[in-house]
């Protein structure tokens, strides 16, 4: 982390496919960025045409207002969180094991598609890194310039809080509504964070990965039927993981 | 009334304000009132408690979560095509052009692109699932006006949309017609003829709805100056689509950014308006209906030949990464933002919905409005509540 901070080393080219002209218009933002949050900015890729900007969390509330005031950011589009916790649970409900053991895509070799390196901890957090398990991502547009650009902080696991950016969007109310409800975060300087959904005495953070599905508790994940080997045929080669799954 | 919650509790502590302000003024007593779950202004149930002085709105909280049926985490238990067949749901009237954005933004993981004509029908679908959107707001305006024959009127033409749809998806409502990389299957044969047609009934209802309603005097009344919205404001809430179109924003997603749908092979024309009224809500999503037959009737007559289908694995496996895609969808600014990591299933799709954005103005807006205005606001803002809740 203490090398992408170093702002030589960060902009990344990203993934070449999005077009010249686009592009040099987001370069320029990032270099206004860059030169209103200086350090805080931490990781950056421009890729498909696209802007992610990956900051610090203390400068999330002040990143809010140099968009919005000195860069023409006009249009909120929303906010929500990330939750990069492995979950094997979950995330190999698809090819159910019923005996609840390993999934099966956590430890097969997609893993060299990775855009970034795992960070400590086992975390495979996505485009401009991050190095924790929780991070809140927003994105704002200008309607003007007709460019979007989706920000991202790490948020600390045990004490997910960050600054609010209801007094610069307003609607960013109900969207920091949700994420509190659904992952827990605090949002410092938010007028009332109370359910937005779910009722009043709900206890937990239901996007969080380690939440159980309810629903897959009562009744394991039927859709393993789909993938079964039809009678009398062999499973296709690429269909290892169901084969795999179906065998239990 | 034993305040047990904290928008309880600002409820109530606002209450006793307004209460004190009126009894100076008026010595008349303050009164809460509850639009809702259950309202004929709402497709689905919004509870919507305003504060009530005489007959004006001085406090107005919109309660959700009546329809939450957890989409988000449900999309990180299926596989990809799966998901099309829970977010068909999410705008139940809109039911295709919700599928549209999450396949584009699979296609765009993977790579892949569909064929022309797979597009060029995607964009037709899209636009008729617009049509029989807004069919509906058209007359349902109208109801909450007083004026009943407009809401028969959509029922009967919409239906000339809805057959077509069934036609070729086997779905009325929930079509689940995407595929990544293509389509389900092609077209049947005189379908495009009979879309042709449904095309100019369609601009028929919309001649004979301008005819009954806009130049009408209670219409005008009820709708003219009533729950204005600022462009700068709008924005700063995220409004998208008709809503910040009539507000003078000239922005469409469709024009403006680069899609593979092919918008751009068609000449069209974005309408707005600059009153930000309910009134101009109404004219815009009207204009905007006739925009989309137009649409239609083009790609109609350029469709291309050839296959609807990419070649795609037999299990969909999408790499690792994230993207963001976004469409103009009839409520407004649809977008996925899908983060893969390599499964046969997203690791976290963010459902970036229009109403959501589009009903939390609605405390800023009604705050000062006369109950009877309330109704045709919030009809006009025109939200699903599944859209909301997702």
């Amino acid at each position: 982390m203490s090398s992408v901070a170093d702002e030589d080393t960060t902009p990344s080219g990203g993934g070449g496919d999005g077009t010249g002209e686009v592009d040099a218009v987001r370069t320029g933002l990032l270099a206004t960025l860059r030169g209103h949050l200086g350090d805080a900015v931490l990781e950056s890729e421009l890729a498909g045409g696209d802007l992610w900007v990956r900051i610090d969390r203390a400068a999330w509330a002040r990143a809010a207002d140099v968009l919005r005031n000195s860069m023409g950011m006009d249009y909120f589009c929303f906010l929500s969180g990330l939750d990069w916790m492995v979950n094997p649970d979950l995330s190999g409900e698809k090819v159910w094991d019923p005996d609840g053991g390993a999934a099966v895509e956590a430890d097969d070799d997609e893993a060299a598609a990775e855009p970034t390196a795992p960070a400590e901890g086992g975390l495979r957090t996505g485009v401009a890194g991050g190095d924790s398990r929780f991070q809140v991502f927003a994105r704002v547009f200008s309607v003007s310039a007709k460019v979007g650009i989706t920000l991202k902080a790490d948020l600390d696991e045990r004490d997910p809080r960050v600054g609010s950016w209801v007094g610069v969007y307003r609607g960013a109310d109900w969207h920091e509504r949700e994420a509190w409800e659904m992952y827990g975060f605090d949002f410092e300087g938010h007028p009332g964070l109370r359910h937005m959904y779910l009722p009043g005495e709900f206890e937990g953070h239901p996007l969080r990965k380690d939440f159980p599905l309810l629903a897959r508790e009562v009744k394991p994940w039927p859709g393993l039927v789909d993938v079964e080997a039809m009678p009398g045929e062999e499973a296709a080669p690429e269909d290892t993981e169901a084969a795999e799954g179906a065998e239990s | 009334m034993v305040a047990t919650t904290d928008w309880q509790k600002s409820a109530y502590i606002a209450g006793q304000a307004a209460d004190a302000r009126v009894n100076v003024e008026l010595e008349t007593e303050g009164m809460t009132l509850n639009l809702g779950p259950q309202h004929p202004a709402t497709h689905g149930t919004l509870r919507i408690v305003v504060r009530l002085d005489g007959e004006q709105v001085v406090w107005a909280e919109p309660v959700c979560g009546y329809m939450h049926r957890g989409y988000e985490k449900l999309c990180e238990v299926r596989t990809y095509p799966q998901v099309t067949t829970l977010v068909n749901r999410i705008d139940w009237l809109g039911h295709f052009a919700n599928e549209v954005p999450f396949i584009l933004a699979a296609e765009d993981l993977m790579g892949i692109e569909a064929p022309p004509r797979a597009q060029w029908i995607r964009t037709i679908f899209f636009e008729m699932a617009r049509i029989a959107n807004i069919t509906l707001f058209l007359g349902d305006m109208g109801v909450q006006l007083g004026a009943i024959t407009p809401i028969f009127f959509a029922f009967r033409d919409r239906e000339h949309v809805l057959n077509l749809m069934e036609a070729a998806t086997g779905g009325r409502f929930h079509p689940n017609y995407d595929r990544i990389g293509g389509l389900k299957e092609d077209l049947p044969r005189g379908w495009v003829e009979e879309a042709k047609a449904a095309m100019k009934k369609m601009r028929g209802f919309c001649d004979e709805i301008e005819d009954l309603l806009m130049g009408n005097e209670i219409f005008q009344k009820r709708t003219r100056g009533i729950g204005v919205i600022p462009p700068a404001v709008g924005l700063e809430y995220g409004l998208s689509g008709a809503n910040i179109r009539a507000s003078g924003v000239d922005w469409d997603i469709r024009r403006d950014e680069p899609s593979p749908l092919v918008y751009d092979q068609c000449d069209w024309k974005v309408w707005t308006h600059p009153d930000g009224d309910s009134f101009a809500r109404y004219w815009v999503r009207l204009q905007e209906t006739r925009e989309a037959t137009k649409i239609v009737d083009q790609l109609l007559d350029s469709l291309p030949a050839g296959s609807i289908q990419a070649k795609v694995p037999r299990i969909i496996k999408v790499p690792a990464g994230e993207s963001w895609v976004h469409t103009e969808n009839p409520l407004g600014e649809m977008g996925y933002y899908v983060v893969s990591q390599g499964g046969l299933g997203p690791f976290r799709v963010k459902i970036r919905t229009p109403s959501f954005n589009n009903v939390s103005i609605t405390p800023w807006l009604l705050r000062g409005v006369y109950v009877p205005d309330v109704i045709t606001i919030l009809a006009s803002l025109y939200f699903i509540l599944g859209d909301i809740d997702r």
